[in-house]
């Protein structure tokens, strides 16, 4: 059927046993070496740690998740973030309130674009600090122009506001038509009815498609696992908001889901020196942004023009 | 039922078997290709412990030459069909048995596909998360869902027509139509659609000023009939050479003129795109002028493209002149195609998108070591099972494995390895 070479089964009843032990012998060897050879290669494999657990792989989509399922998953969370920081956290799982819809306003005349919103947000959000990600990116605009090709991003004058430029910070814009919502292949990321868009780090599965179609630059992959110094842990956490994420997971600006859900301001707007940010629900006619958007008479969607719709508007003081 | 399992598991042994015997040259290429799977494999294992870091991706340039290889070769399997249709809706007979050997790269290129797609993710623990029914497949929102959908149907598409007509030929058996002809239509139009859902990725994003254009699409199809033929052209006279199998001068050049149509139709849309990008002067036009002059002192890609556009010009003007009749200008015409394709549609598709950024910052990329490791190990791979494939079906459509000699001691196969180097 086939040269008694090439099939180290055959040796007994092949007919010249010298040939056939000889070539046993050298299958065997082959077959010894590209073993060897096999697990030499996987051999990093051994560092690969806590990548992922059996309970981690099995876990089920975010709104698939009973009550039950979910205690048992938040417990498991604090568990394992305990573990690696020491620090037992309080994770909730927030849901959106009714008759909520949050919208953010930021004033383009009173920021002075000193990037305090940029650490704050790190700090409240337990973003890896080496390699450092960033939800806000402060821009630093020529006069006169919203041509954001013209932006500087690096800017690191003696102090701030200088003399001929005006700053916008960009984070997610929170869409109504959020296009990374559109393209995820895994419904790892979606739109609340609260107007947040979420990702659940936990289904992601890195493939970096939503960073590709954010117009806004506002999503951010971890391209290893995130570090956090220890005594940096913010321990107030949400499960869709600023738990720690995992290494190839997006992570993106929530609107600080874990303080605004539970009526707090978000940590970039209470931090602000110059009072450039709003923040609030748009469904009550009372709000602060409610207002803003009622009375000004010119205020801006970043790149309108796409149709994406934001619920990030940037206004002036006329 | 069980007597015809039975046969077709001998089938599918007797093949499996072969794979493992040839003569030297057989082993020391199969032997350089497992040494860089290997290589590749070991890269791979290092990325998946110490994340996507180890490549020379960022949040600025966040798909690299494994999105870009995989959109190559995208186009490399849809391909493969330009080699049916002349067979299938013209008759043509000379390109007839040489189906199999298209149908077979298009096999080995799906194979390569989901390989690079599998290295880019950043968790591919999760992969279950697509697979409908058990995870949340965002069909049809996502056009990455329908990538997988279409990629893996193709996949099953030609698998099944490649498997039916060679275990037909091993029985001796006449295929019956019914069994495959509906399959081949079906895969005509499939073939098609891999690639234009491929060009949809980018198409769809209102955010990227270079890719949305509605003429990526047809640019895809074009590049795709061309680099695809000329690899085969290519693949194919390295059967002839290194086997028995015959194939005629007259095929080779019935793909000739499909190449030389193709490189027509790529060279004119380009031009088309260009002048629209440059002539209107409009403010999108930055990644344009980052891909083909730099842009604010970055300028990574400009030698590149301009290789790419070279090699596509000399190759569409020696296309036309009948000088390419001779196959030493034909190969090297091929290989200027399939050079220049992989340059355009890879660096010079993928990667200018992403600069400047959304927010205008500049970054470039650089394929790290490790990941130029795991690239190589995906086409290692990819030439492994090209090569496996061939040495199972050159014998069978020789009529040298088949169910007549089953028993038979090796039936001549010692002597006539097979080696189809794509040395490409």
């Amino acid at each position: 059927m086939l040269p008694p070479e090439s099939s180290p089964n055959q040796a007994a009843p092949a007919p010249v046993p010298e040939m056939s032990r000889r070539s046993f012998l050298r299958s065997s060897a082959v077959l010894a070496s590209g073993l060897a050879a096999l697990a030499a290669s996987l051999s990093p494999l051994r560092e690969l740690g806590d990548y992922v657990s059996l309970e981690r792989f099995m876990q089920k989509y975010y709104k698939e998740l009973t009550p039950e399922d979910m205690a048992k998953v938040l417990k498991r969370i604090e568990l394992e973030v305990e573990r690696q920081y020491g620090i037992r956290p309080h994770v909730r799982d927030l849901k959106p309130m009714d008759g909520v819809e949050f919208v953010y306003a930021l004033n383009l005349t009173r920021c002075i674009g000193c990037r305090k919103c940029v650490h704050a947000c790190v700090a409240e959000n337990n973003q890896s600090r080496n390699p450092e990600i960033q939800y806000i990116r402060v821009l630093r605009m020529p006069h006169g122009s919203l041509d954001i090709e013209k932006a500087t991003h690096d800017y690191a004058p003696e102090s701030v506001p200088e003399k001929g430029y005006f700053y916008m910070p960009v984070q997610c814009q929170q869409c109504r038509n959020p296009p990374c919502v559109k393209v995820c292949p895994v419904h790892a990321t979606w739109q609340e009815t609260d107007g947040i868009t979420v990702i659940d780090y936990d289904w992601c599965i890195g493939c970096r498609y939503c960073e590709a179609a954010c117009p806004y630059w506002a999503r951010h992959f971890n391209f290893t696992q995130p570090s956090i110094p220890k005594d940096r842990l913010n321990p107030e956490m949400a499960y869709l908001g600023n738990r720690p994420r995992r290494q190839g997971v997006m992570e993106k600006c929530h609107f600080c889901i874990q303080r605004t859900r539970a009526g707090r301001y978000p940590a970039c707007l209470e931090v602000c020196p110059a009072g450039a940010r709003k923040f609030g629900n748009i469904l009550d006619p009372a709000s602060e942004v409610a207002y803003i958007l009622r009375t000004k008479r010119v205020f801006i969607q970043l790149k309108e023009e796409l149709g994406t719709s934001p619920r990030f508007f940037y206004y002036f003081d006329v | 039922m069980r007597r015809a399992t039975r046969n077709y598991l001998v089938f599918l042994r007797r093949c499996a078997l072969i794979a493992f015997v040839g003569d030297k040259r057989y082993y020391l290429w199969m032997g350089v290709l497992t040494v860089f799977c290997l290589l590749g494999l070991n890269a791979y294992a290092k990325q998946l412990v110490h994340g996507l870091i180890t490549t020379g991706m960022s949040d600025e340039v966040s798909w690299g030459v494994y999105i870009a290889n995989f959109t190559f070769l995208v186009g490399v399997a849809a391909a493969a069909v330009m080699m049916v249709i002349p067979v299938y809706i013209y008759d043509n007979e000379e390109l007839h048995d040489l189906v199999i050997f298209g149908e077979l790269l298009a096999v080995a290129a799906i194979l390569m596909c989901l390989a690079f797609v599998t290295v880019d993710l950043g968790r591919p623990d999760r992969f279950w998360h697509l697979i409908p029914g058990l995870g949340q497949l965002n069909f049809p929102a996502s056009m990455l869902s329908w990538d997988v959908i279409v990629l893996n149907g193709y996949l099953l598409l030609n698998v099944h027509i490649c498997g039916y007509l060679l275990y037909c030929r091993y029985r001796d058996r006449k295929p019956s139509k019914w069994f495959y002809i509906p399959f081949v239509f079906v895969a005509i139009g499939w073939a098609v659609s891999i690639h234009t859902v491929t060009a949809f990725l980018y198409v769809g994003l209102g955010g990227r000023p270079f890719w949305n254009s509605s003429i990526v699409g047809p640019r895809f199809l074009a590049s795709a009939f061309t680099a695809g033929p000329a690899l085969i052209i290519l693949a194919l006279q390295i059967i002839r050479r290194v086997t028995e199998y015959r194939i005629t001068n007259k095929a080779l050049l019935t793909l000739r003129s499909i190449v030389q149509v193709s490189m027509l139709i790529n060279v004119f849309l380009l031009v088309n795109e260009v002048f629209k990008e440059f002539y209107s002067g409009n403010l999108h036009v930055a990644s344009s002028k980052y891909l083909y002059l730099g842009l604010h002192g970055y300028h990574a890609l400009v030698p590149w493209i301009w290789t790419a556009i070279v090699f596509n010009v000399v190759a569409m003007v020696l296309l036309v002149l009948p000088l390419s009749r001779s196959l030493k200008w034909l190969n090297l015409t091929c290989v200027l195609c399939i050079v220049g394709i992989w340059i355009e549609k890879g660096m010079g598709l993928v990667i200018p998108g992403f600069i400047p950024t959304p927010l205008g910052a500049m970054a470039e990329y650089r394929p790290s070591l490790n990941e130029t490791l795991i690239c190589l190990g995906i086409w290692a791979f990819g030439l492994l099972c090209y090569t496996v494939f061939l040495r199972m079906a050159v014998p069978i459509l020789q009529g040298r494995l088949s169910q007549a000699n089953e028993g038979a001691p090796a039936a001549g196969l010692g002597e006539a390895a097979t080696n189809p180097a794509l040395e490409a």
